[in-house]
Parts: structure tokens; C-alpha cells; sequence
């Protein structure tokens, strides 16, 4: 396999423990509309305080996916090629509400280099914090390596 | 009656603009220029341009309409939360990529009151290459009513 194009992070240059360039986040109304729009999943919780309040939430939440999708980029930006990452998983913990103001929330994310694998793949761990606790109960993902 | 095995056939088929691919990745704050510009895709080994890693969750999201909106599973939808999600992509989505989708209902278990349905969409071409595997777990929030005792239970 060539590697002389490829923006893929090499094999050799990964092990077990690495720590990936951590990553802040904001996400505000603005990205939740926009996501709704994008995504389909128009559902009130994501924007009708008064309504997500009615279903027992403490305000308006960001969708799961958005987050996930956020959080993702701390493993494409490191791995260089976003095609890379062949799988993705995320358990939703906490949800994340994101004030009606133009600061909004923030995630920070980090992550580091769970297990080097046989096959030139490598699992990417990823903790996702929001008001200093972790919106994912797990998150991980499976990167093609070069 | 178990709903657990049951399949859907989504009567679309979704064909990926090179803008839908754009949008999504602006959507989720990720300006990497692979998403939007095929040459710095090319320069890196890909024939054009590709998706962000969560860009099926588009497709995803209406495949578990269908599911969800089922009247003999008889799910409440405004006590519905997602769960967990995965992506599991057996290559790049690209622009131009006409892409069929079925929903799998996996596995269905109740615990604590709640039940938990795991629903998997498949993704693939017409020819039948498989693009990506989304597996989503949705929970309904409990109300002593069974999956599939239909919606006035």
C-alpha cells in the first residue's frame, strides 16, 4: 500500500496511551437549528424551552448526533484523514443544554490512543465534558492507520 | 408478538450532493477542506471529495422515522430518547453516491421500566456495495406499556 499521499498518521508513529491535541467546543442555538434543519430530527427538545421542559428536561438540548459529530473532529484533525475513522460509537449520557444566549455551552474534548491493533487499526478513545462532566457514557473510535 | 428480526425496505433511494456533504460538515463545526474541496481529497488518495464520519446519521435519522412511526410497533415518540449510536462505515461516502437503506429491528429488551430498541440501517449502493452500518439504540421512557401493545394499550 502506498503511503507517500496519503494524509494518513502512520502506524509507527502511534502507541498505546498517545494523547490526542485536545479540543474546545461552543455550541449555541444557532448550531442547533442548523442541525435540525440538516439532520431531519426537527423534535422541540431542540428548541422550545417551554416544551422541553414538559418532557422533563431542564431546557433545550443539543441532538446526540451533533455532539457526537462535533466531538469527532479531535480524531479526524489528529488521523488526517477524516475517511479513516471506520467506526464510531458514542452512549449518550448527559444531555447537553445549550442556553438561548450567543455564548452557549462548551465541550471540551480529549482524547488518547487506547489499543494499537495487529491489523493497522487503532482505537481512539474520547471523553467529551460539558460543565465538567462527561456528556458520553463511552465513546470511541476505530482508525485506519498507514 | 415479537417485533424483534423485522426489516423494512425504505422505499427511496438518497442520493448525496456534493453540497449535502458541505452543509453537513459545516453543520457539525468541521472545516477540513476534504469535505468540500475534491482536490485536497485527490491529494490524499480519495478519488473526490468525502463525508464527515457521522454524515449518515442524515439517513439514519429517517430510516428510524420509518421505524418508529410503524402503527403496529406502536412507539410513543415523544418519550424517546436516543441512546447510543454507531457508525460503522465500510467506505467514504462521496458525492453522486445513490444509496438505498433498509432498517433492522435487532434486539428489543426492557429494563428498569424502559424499553431499549436497537434498530440497525444498512447503506448501500444500488449494486449492492455496502457503504455504512448505522446501529442506534432509542429508548422509550417507561410507562408499564409493552412494545407492540399499540398505541391506545
Amino acid at each position: 500500500m502506498s503511503t507517500t499521499t496519503t494524509g494518513l498518521r502512520r502506524a509507527a508513529d502511534v502507541s498505546k496511551g498517545d494523547q490526542l491535541p485536545p479540543l474546545t467546543l461552543k455550541v449555541t442555538r444557532r448550531d442547533l437549528i442548523r442541525y435540525s434543519g440538516i439532520s431531519s430530527d426537527c423534535n422541540f427538545i431542540h428548541y422550545s424551552d417551554k416544551r422541553a421542559k414538559e418532557a422533563g428536561l431542564p431546557g433545550v438540548i443539543a441532538h446526540g448526533l451533533l455532539t457526537m459529530g462535533m466531538v469527532a473532529k479531535i480524531v479526524t484533525d489528529w488521523v488526517g484523514d477524516p475517511a479513516a475513522v471506520v467506526d464510531y460509537q458514542a452512549r449518550f449520557g448527559r444531555p447537553v443544554v445549550v442556553p438561548d444566549d450567543e455564548a452557549g455551552t462548551t465541550i471540551d474534548v480529549t482524547a488518547k490512543v487506547g489499543l494499537v491493533n495487529d491489523d493497522g487499526t487503532a482505537r481512539v478513545d474520547v471523553y467529551a465534558k460539558c460543565e465538567g462532566q462527561l456528556i458520553f457514557g463511552r465513546c470511541y473510535a476505530i482508525v485506519r492507520l498507514a | 408478538m415479537s417485533f424483534v428480526g423485522r426489516s423494512y425496505r425504505l422505499p427511496w433511494i438518497y442520493e448525496v450532493g456534493r453540497q449535502n456533504i458541505i452543509e453537513f460538515a459545516y453543520a457539525v463545526s468541521d472545516l477540513n477542506p476534504v469535505y468540500r474541496d475534491p482536490e485536497a481529497a485527490k491529494a490524499i488518495g480519495h478519488p473526490d471529495s468525502v463525508a464527515s464520519p457521522t454524515f449518515l446519521s442524515v439517513l439514519a435519522t429517517r430510516s428510524h422515522h420509518v421505524v418508529t412511526d410503524d402503527p403496529d410497533l406502536g412507539l410513543d415518540y415523544s418519550r424517546m430518547v436516543h441512546g447510543a449510536q454507531r457508525f460503522v462505515l465500510h467506505r467514504p461516502v462521496r458525492p453522486g453516491d445513490r444509496l438505498t437503506t433498509s432498517a433492522h429491528v435487532d434486539d428489543i429488551t426492557s429494563r428498569a421500566g424502559n424499553d431499549y430498541i436497537v434498530l440497525r440501517s444498512e447503506f448501500a449502493t444500488e449494486e449492492g456495495e455496502k457503504v455504512g452500518t448505522v446501529v442506534a439504540t432509542l429508548i422509550v421512557r417507561g410507562d408499564g406499556i409493552g412494545l407492540g401493545e399499540g398505541k391506545d394499550a
